[in-house]
């Protein structure tokens, strides 16, 4: 279970989370949605550890990680697979040590286990003899697929996802939106999607978190989101202009 | 007006004295993290030969030609400066020693300094801000182990192996200008050489190679993490780990100059 209380994060001048609450069931997906530039991706990185907050804490099945020695924060990280938005692929690796860099990293298995485990992690994502190839050879929903067989090649308790179908075509963001089901019912994690793309959010989500202003402002079931009468929400479900917020 | 143009004056050089401290501070952060990071990296050897072949035998084609012609120049030089008030005899003797005592290591950390500064530098930058370095940290994966250590520890040892590797060229350069163009005989070059040869200058060139090699990893490291923004952040990183690296090479030659020479190897 991931737990957020009063979640604050100030970057420069801008308040970027401010006392944000958040709570997230094991086995759970909780999509947060929110408008460019609300924090959503500097959320996921609290999560993950990669950022520090100014206040508040956060809970990953009881634990606080805020303030965390780095040496615990790893073991903690080691439970997680994050797809980063533009994959964050290792460039100077082909794509088989990118997907088994942690298993090398952190298991001491014999290298012909490492191979069968990435060859595994890739068909998966539906990648077959690719190991070989650099990521800059990669169409960017092979990229994505590569990011995904990465993130869950230590058999992670929980996923998260930064904007996983941004910048695909609607087709592979189908393809992407399929994986992170397969991925919730192959491996029973707990995952976090971050994205605007409210299509993809409704084939993957459990639940909604709309974040706006630092906070969790519409928390709701994918039939409450649609029948949401918040204004901000409803605002973003129509895609329009005219709302509460101007552009 | 000019108490309000000396008001901002004094900020700003406030401003800088401050961003100055910060930055020295990061970078002994920097330094202390990898300190505490070398033995779990070397667990890891194969990065730190992959980055030896990177920075040292990527760099020979280059630190060939420059040599080369330095060691000619300084053969060119040295019999124009001599001209008839001393006997070119002493032509091998002189190119032996600033070609090891200076021109070898300034020269070789020079060159790569540019090379390699700028590769780590740009490559780390890149990684930085593609969310590379953000990726392994979520892997559990400590950055500064896998990404920092061995690029410090093959530019410590790789420095001393090429300038080793240009001493001997730059050399050869002298050896050849001085027989075919100076009027030099091979065996009075060659005399020159052996005669003028101290194994204490050799020392102290190589001993400075390691510190320039490990100015050199540190700005480019250094800078790459650092790194903000997009392909601009990038290009001012790998400027300033270029720059960095090569005015902290010509200080620190000074300052090494002073201790190896008056203290460390003083007859």
């Amino acid at each position: 279970m991931i737990r957020i209380r009063g979640l604050a994060k100030r970057l420069g001048t801008k308040q970027v989370l401010d006392g944000l609450d958040l709570e997230i069931a094991t086995g759970e997906t909780v999509v947060v949605i929110g408008r460019s530039g609300t924090g959503k991706s500097v959320l996921l990185k609290h999560i993950v550890g990669l950022m520090e907050p100014d206040r508040g804490a956060i809970e990953i099945d009881g634990e606080d990680i805020v303030g965390m020695k780095e040496s615990d924060l790893n073991r903690i990280r080691m439970r997680f697979g994050m797809l980063f938005q533009g994959s964050a692929l290792f460039d100077s690796l082909t794509v088989g040590e990118n997907v088994g860099l942690a298993l090398r990293e952190h298991l001491r298995l014999p290298a012909a286990e490492i191979r069968r485990r990435v060859a595994e992690r890739l068909e998966w994502v539906g990648l077959q003899g690719v190991e070989d190839m650099k990521p800059a050879s990669l169409s960017g929903g092979m990229r994505k697929r590569v990011g995904l067989a990465r993130a869950i090649a230590m058999d992670p308790a929980f996923i998260l996802y930064d904007e996983p179908t941004t910048g695909l075509d609607p087709i592979m963001a189908d393809v992407i939106d399929q994986l992170i089901r397969d991925m919730q019912r192959r491996l029973q994690v707990t995952s976090v999607v971050v994205t605007h793309d409210l299509a993809s959010a409704f084939k993957v989500g459990d639940r909604f978190a709309m974040l706006d202003q630092g906070r969790i402002i519409f928390q709701g079931t994918p039939e409450e989101m649609r029948s949401t009468a918040h204004p901000l929400a409803r605002q973003f479900m129509e895609g329009t202009s005219a709302g509460p917020v101007r552009a | 007006m000019e108490e309000l143009i000396a008001i901002r004056g004094a900020r700003y050089a406030r401003r800088r004295v401050f961003d100055w401290i910060a930055e020295v501070g990061r970078l002994a952060l920097l330094l202390g993290d990898a300190a505490r990071h070398t033995v779990p990296a070397l667990r890891s050897f194969g990065l730190v030969i992959q980055q030896m072949s990177a920075i040292g035998v990527g760099s020979l084609g280059l630190v060939f030609v420059v040599s080369l012609f330095t060691g000619a120049v300084a053969a060119v030089q040295a019999a124009y400066q001599f001209s008839s008030m001393v006997p070119l005899k002493y032509l091998g003797a002189v190119i032996i020693r600033s070609v090891i005592i200076e021109l070898g290591p300034v020269l070789t950390a020079l060159v790569v300094g540019g090379r390699v500064g700028a590769s780590i530098a740009a490559e780390l930058g890149t990684m930085k801000v593609t969310e590379q370095i953000d990726a392994l940290r979520a892997m559990a994966i400590n950055p500064v182990r896998y990404l920092v250590v061995p690029r410090l520890i093959a530019s410590i040892v790789m420095l001393p192996v090429v300038t080793i590797f240009a001493n001997a060229i730059a050399i050869f350069g002298g050896f050849v200008v001085a027989v075919t163009a100076v009027g030099v005989s091979p065996h009075v070059y060659e005399t020159g050489v052996k005669q003028f040869f101290f194994m204490k200058d050799l020392y102290s060139g190589l001993l400075k190679a390691m510190f320039f090699g490990a100015i050199i990893g540190t700005m480019g490291c250094h800078y790459g993490f650092a790194t903000e923004g997009g392909a601009e952040g990038v290009g001012q990183a790998t400027t300033r780990a270029v720059v960095g690296a090569c005015v902290l090479v010509l200080i620190s030659d000074y300052v090494l100059a002073n201790v190896l020479f008056r203290f460390i190897f003083a007859e």
